[in-house]
């Protein structure tokens, strides 16, 4: 089953697909372009990874790490399916991150990676964005470059987890205005959803609505303001957004 | 997180088994310290610390700085989140490993209202208050690139046991910070030491991410961070707050950290 939460007429609905459109829990069909798409799940903490597969790690030219790289995003960051992410005048790389994004199910500690699948609730797409031009050299990495608002998409749905099957088969797409620009499958990860939920939860008690971004393959390109950035990953769905200027947000430097 | 404003006129605390937060004054929260009382964190909006923000941890980097795999001195505030699973109240007894953990003893600044791209002579208009934060972490050398773990095990940000609201609190770039374990004194520091007052870092984190009323933004630990073990009681003080008290107690299943 995929949901979506939507906002449509002064409320924010449930929402699941339907063959004319969506359809709203209270029975109203509607054109996916008339609501507003915000993320579809209550997120709590946003875990990230990076470098998570061995094709994108040669691409940044990073050597293999010996844990998984982990950090973490704010509330700040969260922006719905055509949602708008500024791009700062001026900075000079500005690339997309097409991710497989875990959503806990259940409260889950110290998991062994053969039952950790067990504790993930269902799965969406992630567009998560970084700014390399901001990248320092301190607690990598940072969030200037990483935890800008609206700079991770989420959506538009949320698919459960049953209806996915293996998380680890999934093929994923990147498209700018219409071009395929990545190209990868989960397959390809360093480190597994499971393996990252047994990891985390080695340290940390995960919570329902937690997510986790499992990292991007190789194929990241600078975009542009007025770009349209279209992921897609397996039957989760497609994640659209677009890039916003300074103006747009009334900014001046 | 509330959306429009988040409201905190005195003292706000929150008893732990209650199912309301109180805002009262100083009389009120001392006599619940003194009935023994364990507290949650008073305030439930995302947490983000500053690192890096004392002037003598740079100045102890020296030559570091510029070498790498850091090439540069900082630019930006230095920032990283304390997730949810690390809150903790007055009163907690947080498992550690054996390694002991760094108490970072730091204030934190409550948000009061939504604060996008605030230029510094505004700032103080949207700072609610401030709260003493206990952040732990487990000793570690490298500052490149640390596994999170490292900072965000369960418990690993006591806080409380009150935010204060802004009027209580004189000067937030001259408080005086200290840490006791097992009531002696073993680290003192001020506020006045961080790279950026509470204006300026309010200005520049908010130059690319919104914080939202009852978000923290703590002004980083202090140099010298003193180490507690298992077994410890630990105090923090923050000027003539009320204390913030908790125990580290042995981690059952030890040696998480790789």
């Amino acid at each position: 089953m995929k949901r979506a939460r939507v906002a449509y007429r002064g409320a924010i609905h449930s929402a699941q697909p339907h063959v004319d459109g969506i359809e709203l829990a209270d029975g109203r069909i509607v054109a996916e372009a008339d609501v507003v798409w915000l993320p579809p799940v209550d997120v709590g903490t946003i875990f990230a990874v990076g470098l998570n597969y061995a094709e994108h790690v040669k691409e940044l030219k990073f050597g293999v790490q010996k844990e998984p790289l982990v950090f973490m995003k704010g509330p700040n960051a969260l922006l719905g399916h055509r949602g708008v992410t500024r791009r700062p005048d001026g900075v000079s790389n500005m690339h997309y991150e097409c991710e497989l994004a875990v959503v806990i199910g259940r409260p889950v500690a110290h998991v062994a990676e053969a039952d950790a699948l067990a504790y993930v609730g269902g799965y969406s797409i992630a567009n998560d964005y970084t700014i390399r031009d901001y990248l320092e050299n301190y607690y990598r990495p940072n969030l200037r470059a990483k935890n800008r608002d609206g700079a991770t998409v989420l959506g538009p749905w949320f698919t459960d987890a049953a209806d996915v099957g293996d998380p680890q088969a999934l093929e994923i797409a990147t498209f700018v205005n219409g071009r395929q620009t990545q190209h990868g499958n989960t397959r390809d990860m360093v480190t597994s959803v499971a393996g990252l939920v047994a990891y985390l939860s080695r340290t940390m008690t995960l919570q329902p609505g937690d997510v986790i971004l499992t990292g991007t393959p190789k194929g990241v390109v600078n975009v542009n303001v007025g770009d349209e950035v279209t992921c897609q990953i397996g039957d989760l769905g497609r994640l659209v957004n677009t890039i916003g200027s300074d103006a747009e947000f009334n900014r001046r430097g | 997180m509330d959306w429009v404003v988040f409201t905190l006129t005195d003292h706000r605390f929150h008893v732990f088994g209650n199912s309301v937060v109180q805002d009262a004054g100083r009389g009120a929260l001392d006599a619940a310290l003194a009935a023994g009382t364990r507290f949650y964190p008073p305030v439930d909006g995302a947490v983000y610390g500053s690192l890096l923000h004392d002037r003598a941890t740079l100045d102890a980097m020296g030559d570091a700085l510029t070498q790498p795999p850091h090439n540069a001195p900082p630019r930006a505030p230095v920032l990283y989140l304390k997730p949810r699973n690390t809150r903790a109240g007055y009163g907690a007894a947080i498992a550690v490993p054996n390694t002991g953990v760094e108490v970072g003893a730091s204030v934190g600044v409550v948000i009061g209202r939504t604060a996008s791209h605030v230029a510094v002579t505004d700032a103080a208009e949207y700072v609610a208050g401030y709260v003493a934060v206990a952040d732990l972490c487990v000793p570690h050398a490298s500052v490149y690139r640390p596994v999170i773990p490292l900072r965000a095990r369960d418990g690993f940000c006591v806080m409380g046991p009150a935010a204060i609201a802004r009027r209580h609190v004189g000067d937030p770039d001259a408080l005086p910070v200290s840490v006791s374990i097992d009531a002696k004194p073993v680290f003192a520091a001020s506020t006045s030491t961080c790279v950026r007052g509470v204006a300026q870092l309010l200005a520049d984190v908010t130059e690319f991410m919104t914080l939202a009323p009852g978000d923290v933004l703590t002004l980083g630990a202090p140099h010298g961070a003193p180490v507690a073990h298992a077994g410890a009681l630990v105090e923090v003080r923050v000027a003539g707050w009320a204390p913030l008290r908790f125990t580290l107690v042995a981690e059952p299943m030890s040696g998480g950290v790789a």
